[in-house]
């Protein structure tokens, strides 16, 4: 694996030879829980595009073993994540059914390897959304309402030591997500101006606001449809989407309770499970 | 080897040459690694030193700030409390002012919630609770922070010692009665030039403005002082500060406090 990577182009049957091989690193990953190098370090100057699709070999792998995408996350939705990443704009992964637990339900300790937790404010879809050219206008029709959500965020790379290039091609660093289970309609909330804390077994350990999210958490949506939507992709009806973190993103450990309050949206308690209970 | 004396620092000689500074302004090294004998008490009387300093020039104290409000802050610079410092109204900017340069070295700029007083809040045993019930209003806020140490290269009782870093502030459009809001929730996002750089919630001030509030009673009144009716507490940085560059446009946008915008003023003359 050498020079053969570099540039956007090069034959086709190179370039899914290669997203083949850093897929199945990455599915690997997941069953063997052994977090592997970064893909970048072999794949200097990759195109981001050949990220997502290794992303969405993985994805298909997924849906082929029955696993049944249920929406859509957005990263980097900060400035703060942006210049830390050295880009301009968010990334997105996918949501599958599996990585949907309960709330009060102690998550399978196991399920993770380096485990962060972010609180952000989920949409739900109740009409369909298809870029290009999505508005906020249009966003706002479509959302039925809002979650407050506790997003886990991980990595298949060693030590987060993550680029650009690695978060896209590991589902933009998915790992699961809470929801509460109150809705709220979008109209009785300002989410920009929304203030959120997040503790962990009791400390408070962050606090933020909506407009963390780049300016406010309904940009992020608006940049989903628009960014998905020239590759074919619609947000269905019930879909959720995950705009991205208020806060910094917290490490996370076996044994912790993990619980957001989002004003006017209400809170969501996240419990990992004991190393036994695993 | 060029310092004119190891000066024989005492209390007011502390407070003269801060002041001074704050005056001039110009920024210094530490006191503390000239004179170890600078610790946080010391640093108290030597504000307070200053303080009165300011009070025989004609200005009028008008109230308080507390520093070092989070948890996070307070890991950083090592130490387990709040911190708290005097307000004149000489420091008082009116809405829409720019930020005053010349009159500052290193200027920064953090979003507080600030609480104006409607009864007398004396320590010792304040709880956040009694603390509330005092509060005539609240009104969201901006600190232009300032430290007369290079760099805000400081011990804690240095930075006591100078006022605790004030400089200026100015409060916003909007008030509310306490008993409307849920401070712990009150959001702020910081903006620079039109783009969010951080946002936070009452929460992040002590656990709740109220426990800042209601620390300051009670350690002012280990100093025999108390909080009195309509004095203005700014209880301290929601965000990490931001450094206010020249022609910067510093906005906080508040859940229920309005928003405040600060321009950075202009280029210090070069």
């Amino acid at each position: 694996m050498s020079t053969g990577t570099r540039g956007s182009t090069g034959s086709i049957g190179t370039t899914e030879g290669i997203e083949a091989l850093f897929a199945d690193r990455l599915l690997q990953v997941h069953r063997d829980g052994r977090p592997t190098a970064p893909l970048s370090d072999e794949l200097a100057d990759a195109p981001l595009d050949l990220a997502y699709r290794i992303q969405q070999r993985q994805v298909a792998a997924w849906q082929a073993a029955g696993d049944v995408v249920k929406g859509h996350k957005v990263g980097l939705s900060s400035r703060a994540m942006q210049q830390q990443m050295g880009v301009s704009q968010p990334d997105f992964g996918h949501l599958t059914a599996s990585m949907f637990h309960l709330e009060h339900q102690p998550i399978p300790a196991g399920r993770y390897l380096q485990p962060r937790i972010e609180p952000e404010v989920a949409f739900v879809l109740g009409a369909p959304l298809t870029g290009p050219g999505v508005t906020v206008a249009e966003a706002a029709r479509a959302v039925e309402y809002v979650l407050p959500a506790l997003e886990i965020v991980d990595s298949r790379i060693e030590e987060w030591r993550i680029g650009i290039f690695d978060t896209v091609a590991d589902n933009a660093s998915s790992g699961g997500v809470v929801l509460g289970s109150r809705p709220v309609r979008l109209p009785d909330v300002d989410l920009r101006l929304a203030g959120c804390t997040l503790h962990v077994n009791g400390d408070l350990v962050a606090t933020g606001a909506g407009g963390a999210v780049l300016g406010s958490p309904l940009s992020a949506l608006v940049w989903l449809a628009n960014t998905v939507g020239p590759l074919g992709v619609t947000l269905e009806p019930g879909h959720v989407v995950l705009p991205g973190s208020m806060t910094r993103a917290f490490p996370i450990a076996p044994g912790d309770t993990v619980t957001t309050r989002i004003a006017g949206v209400g809170d969501v308690t996240a419990v990992l499970a004991r190393e036994e209970q695993a | 080897m060029s310092e004119p004396s190891a000066p024989n620092w005492t209390v007011d000689s502390v407070a003269t040459e801060l002041l001074a500074a704050a005056d001039a302004p110009r920024a210094r090294s530490a006191i503390s690694a000239e004179w170890p004998g600078l610790d946080v008490t010391t640093g108290y009387a030597a504000q307070d030193a200053a303080l009165a300093r300011r009070l025989a020039r004609g200005e009028r104290l008008t109230g308080v700030k507390l520093g070092v409000t989070s948890r996070a802050k307070q890991r950083q610079v090592g130490v387990d409390r709040p911190s708290t410092a005097w307000l004149t109204d000489a420091m008082a900017l009116p809405a829409g002012a720019s930020v005053p340069r010349s009159r500052l070295v290193q200027p920064r700029a953090e979003p507080e919630i600030a609480f104006v007083l409607g009864e007398r809040l004396a320590g010792p045993g304040v709880t956040a609770a009694r603390a509330l019930g005092a509060v005539a209003h609240v009104v969201g806020a901006i600190e232009i922070i300032d430290s007369r140490f290079s760099g805000y290269r400081f011990s804690v009782a240095d930075a006591v010692a100078d006022n605790n870093s004030s400089g200026f502030f100015v409060t916003g459009p909007v008030v509310r009665r306490p008993e409307d809001l849920d401070l712990a929730l009150e959001a702020c996002l910081l903006e620079v030039d039109g783009e969010v750089v951080d946002s936070a919630t009452g929460a992040a001030v002590h656990g709740h403005p109220a426990e800042a509030l209601a620390f300051a009673a009670n350690t002012l009144a280990e100093r025999g002082r108390t909080l009195e009716p309509g004095w203005v507490v700014l209880t301290g940085g929601m965000t990490d500060a931001v450094p206010i560059r020249p022609g910067a446009r510093i906005a906080a946008h508040f859940t229920h406090l309005g928003s405040i915008t600060l321009d950075g003023g202009d280029r210090a003359d070069h």
